[in-house]
C-alpha cells in the first residue's frame, strides 16, 4: 500500500496558493493551460479531423465539376467559388466549437474548474484559440485542394498573409458565437444546429454566385450581411476580382467593413459567452 | 468553539424547478464541520446531499441562508472560498480524450504548482492509486473504477484545508475502496478537513468523527457513529426459523408462555417473514433468558445470532420516519412470504 506516502511525498507536498484576493492573479497561466487542453482535445476528435479534410474536398468536387460547368459568372468557377469554399468551411469547423463548449458546460469537468482559484471562463479562450488553429489548419487543406483542381491566385507574399489574417479574424468571430451559442444551449443536438447554420449563410452572399442575380428581398441581405465583406476582401487579395468578376477596385473600404464586422461580432458574443457563462449553473 | 469551524451553513434552502411549481430540495439545512474532522452526510437519494456539496463548493447559490468557509461567504468570497478547498464531485471531472497523466498534469497546471512538483505529484497519485500502468491510455478506454480512482487523484493535487467528497467509493472494487480510505486517512493525517457524502455506511463508520443524516433537505439526525448506533436501540437477538409459520407461532404465543416472565424488556418483532428479533443488552444472561422462552414455546431457531445496531439500521430506521412523516403509506420494502413488512420502526421505539 502506497498510500500513507501520499500526504507528504519526500517533504514536498505542495500546499494549495495561498487564496487569491484578485482572481485574474493567474488568468494567464489558466489561459495558457485550457489551450494546451482544447488543441489536444481537438487532436483527438478523429470525426472532426476527418471531416476536416473530406467535407473541402467534396466541396471542391461539388462546386468546381458539378456546379461549375453550368455557372457563368464572369470567370472560371474555381476562380470565383474558392475563397467561399475557404470561408464555408472555416465557418462551419468554427460553428463546431458550440458543440465541445456545449460539452464542457454540462460535463462534471466544469464543476471541477469552477471550484478550484482559476478564471474559469478561460476554458472559452482555451476554445478560441484551438479553433483558429485547427481552422487555418483547414483553410491549407482547401487552399491545396483548390490549387490541384486549377486555382491560380495572383496574390503576393504580403496579400497572402492579409487574406490568411482576415481568415483568422473571421474564425475567431464565428467561434466567439459559436461560443455563446455553446454556453446558452442545453443539449449537443441545439449546439450543433449553429453548424448547420453556418454551413448554409455562405450560400446568401456572394460567395458562390453575384447577388444581383437574386431576388431584390435576398439580395439585401445577401449583399450586407457579414459573410459577404469578408469574402469579398479574400476574393480581392487572392484572385484580385470583385464579386461581379470584375478587377477589384474599393478593396480597401471592403477589407475595412469586414474586419469592422468580425471585430464587432467577437467584442459583443465573446463578451455575452462571457456574462452567460459567469450566470450559467448546471 | 465557533472558531473551530471551519464549514458553517445556516439554514440553507434551495429549490429547483419555475418559480411556479418550485421543487424543495434544501428546507433549512444546518450543517458545521469543525477543522481536523471528518465530517459523512449520509441520506437516499434525492435527499440534497449533492445540492449542499455543490452549495458549499461555490458552484451553486443556495435561495436563503448562509454557507461560510473558514469565515468566507461562499457566495460573496467565492474566489477565496476556492482557495481553501477541493472538490471531487460524484460525477466524473476529466477529459475523456486525455490521459490519465495529462489530466493530471493539467489540474496541477492550474492549481499553480511548479512543474517540477506538478509531475513527482502526478507519480505518486498515480501510483497510489494503482493507475500507473494506465496512466499513458485515454481516459475513455478506462473502467467506470479506473476513471473514479483518477477523478480522485485529481482532486487531491493540492492539499486543501476542505476536502469535499461526493460519494467518493461508489463504483469501486472493495480493494480501490481500501485504498481510497487510506489515503482520506492519510490526507486527513495531514490536517485536511473532510466533508463526505456517502451510501456506504461502512465508509462512515470507517472515516467519519460525525455522522450527519440528512432526509429532504433537513439534518434530521446528528452525532459521532457510536451515537447514533444507540439512539436506534440496543443489540438485538434475531432468531430465524425454518418456516414463517413457525416464526409466527412464536411471535403470537411467546406473550402467553410462562418464560415469557422470565425474559425482561420488549417481546419479538418480525424482521423478515421468518426472521424474529427480540431487543437485548447482550448480556450472557439475558441471551439466555431470551433461548429459553424460545425452547418453551416448542420450537427451535434454525440460526440465531445477536447483531449489534450498525449504520444501516440508524439509516434505515431514521430515514423510515421522516419517509413516513410525509407520505404515511410509503413505508418502502415488503418483505415476501407472509407479507410482514420489515417494522425496522418499532424496533427503534
Ligand atoms: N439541476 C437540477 N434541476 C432540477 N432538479 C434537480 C437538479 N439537481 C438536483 N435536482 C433535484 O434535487 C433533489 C436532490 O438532488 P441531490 O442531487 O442533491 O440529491 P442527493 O442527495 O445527492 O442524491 P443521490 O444520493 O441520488 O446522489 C433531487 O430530487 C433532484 O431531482
Ligand atoms: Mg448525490
Amino acid at each position: 500500500m502506497t498510500a500513507p506516502s501520499l500526504a507528504a511525498p519526500s517533504g514536498t507536498t505542495p500546499r494549495l496558493p495561498a487564496p487569491t484576493p484578485r482572481p485574474g492573479r493567474h488568468v494567464l497561466a489558466d489561459a495558457g493551460a485550457m489551450v494546451a487542453r482544447s488543441l489536444r482535445l481537438v487532436r483527438r476528435e478523429p470525426d472532426e479531423l476527418v471531416l476536416g479534410l473530406v467535407l473541402p474536398v467534396m466541396l471542391m468536387i461539388l462546386f468546381v465539376y458539378v456546379f461549375g460547368g453550368a455557372m457563368s459568372v464572369g470567370t472560371d468557377y474555381v476562380t470565383y467559388a474558392t475563397p467561399g469554399i475557404v470561408l464555408l468551411c472555416a465557418g462551419y469547423g468554427a460553428s463546431n466549437t458550440a458543440i465541445a463548449v456545449e460539452q464542457d458546460m454540462s460535463g462534471g469537468i466544469m464543476d471541477r474548474f469552477r471550484s478550484m482559484p482559476i478564471v474559469a471562463s478561460t476554458v472559452l479562450v482555451g476554445h478560441l484559440v484551438a479553433s483558429v488553429v485547427k481552422n487555418l489548419v483547414t483553410t491549407a487543406v482547401v487552399l491545396v485542394v483548390a490549387l490541384l483542381v486549377g486555382f491560380r491566385p495572383v496574390a503576393t507574399p504580403l496579400e497572402w498573409v492579409a487574406a490568411v489574417g482576415v481568415v483568422a479574424a473571421y474564425v475567431v468571430a464565428i467561434t466567439s458565437v459559436a461560443a455563446f451559442v455553446g454556453v446558452l444551449v442545453r443539449s449537443p443536438a441545439a449546439a450543433g444546429g449553429f453548424g448547420f447554420f453556418m454551413l448554409f449563410l455562405p450560400y446568401v452572399s456572394s460567395a458562390f454566385v453575384p447577388p444581383v442575380t437574386m431576388p431584390a428581398w435576398l439580395r439585401g441581405f445577401a449583399e450586407h450581411q457579414p459573410v459577404t465583406s469578408v469574402i469579398e476582401t479574400i476574393r480581392g487579395l487572392l484572385v484580385g476580382l470583385g464579386s461581379d468578376a470584375r478587377p477589384v477596385t474599393d478593396l480597401g473600404t471592403t477589407a475595412v467593413l469586414a474586419l469592422a464586422w468580425c471585430a464587432g461580432l467577437t467584442v459583443v458574443f465573446l463578451g455575452g459567452a462571457a456574462w452567460a457563462f459567469a450566470r450559467r449553473r448546471r | 468553539m465557533t472558531s473551530d469551524v471551519l464549514v458553517h451553513a445556516r439554514g440553507l434552502r434551495k429549490s429547483y424547478g419555475s418559480p411556479r411549481r418550485p421543487v424543495r430540495v434544501l428546507d433549512g439545512l444546518d450543517l458545521a464541520l469543525h477543522r481536523g474532522e471528518v465530517l459523512a452526510v449520509l441520506g437516499p437519494n434525492g435527499a440534497g446531499k449533492t445540492t449542499t456539496v455543490r452549495i458549499l463548493a461555490t458552484l451553486l447559490r443556495p435561495d436563503a441562508g448562509t454557507a461560510t468557509v473558514a469565515g468566507h461567504d461562499v457566495v460573496r468570497d467565492a474566489a477565496r472560498v476556492r482557495g481553501l478547498i477541493s472538490l471531487t464531485g460524484q460525477y466524473a471531472a476529466v477529459d475523456e480524450k486525455q490521459t490519465g497523466r495529462e489530466n493530471l498534469a493539467m489540474m496541477g497546471r492550474l492549481a499553480h504548482l511548479p512543474r517540477r512538483v506538478v509531475r513527482a505529484r502526478v507519480d505518486d497519485l498515480l501510483d497510489a492509486f494503482d493507475l500507473a500502468g494506465a496512466a499513458d491510455r485515454r481516459v475513455g478506454e478506462y473502467s467506470g473504477g479506473m476513471r473514479r480512482r483518477l477523478d480522485l487523484a485529481a482532486g487531491l493535487l493540492t492539499r486543501p484545508q476542505v476536502m469535499f467528497l461526493d460519494e467518493p467509493t461508489t463504483g469501486l472494487d472493495p480493494r480501490s475502496r481500501q485504498t481510497m480510505w487510506e489515503v482520506v486517512r492519510a490526507v486527513v493525517a495531514d490536517g485536511t478537513s473532510l466533508f463526505l457524502t456517502t451510501q456506504y455506511l461502512e465508509e462512515a463508520d470507517q472515516l467519519a468523527d460525525r455522522v450527519a443524516l440528512v432526509v429532504d433537505g433537513r439534518v434530521v439526525a446528528e452525532g459521532s457513529p457510536s451515537d447514533l448506533k444507540r439512539r436506534v436501540g440496543d443489540a438485538r437477538v434475531e432468531l430465524t426459523f425454518a418456516t414463517s409459520e413457525e416464526a409466527a407461532r412464536v411471535g403470537s404465543t411467546w406473550p402467553g408462555t410462562d418464560a415469557h416472565a422470565t425474559v425482561p424488556g420488549p417481546g419479538p418483532d418480525v424482521a423478515t417473514s421468518s426472521t424474529l428479533r427480540v431487543p437485548t443488552d447482550g448480556s450472557v444472561g439475558h441471551v439466555r433468558d431470551v433461548l429459553a422462552a424460545v425452547a418453551a414455546t416448542g420450537a427451535e431457531p434454525e440460526r440465531w445470532e445477536v447483531r449489534e445496531p450498525t449504520l444501516d439500521d440508524v439509516f434505515l430506521t431514521l430515514t423510515g420516519h421522516a419517509t413516513r412523516a410525509r407520505a404515511p403509506r410509503d413505508t418502502g420494502s415488503t418483505a415476501p412470504g407472509a407479507g410482514a413488512p420489515a417494522d425496522h420502526e418499532e424496533t427503534a421505539a
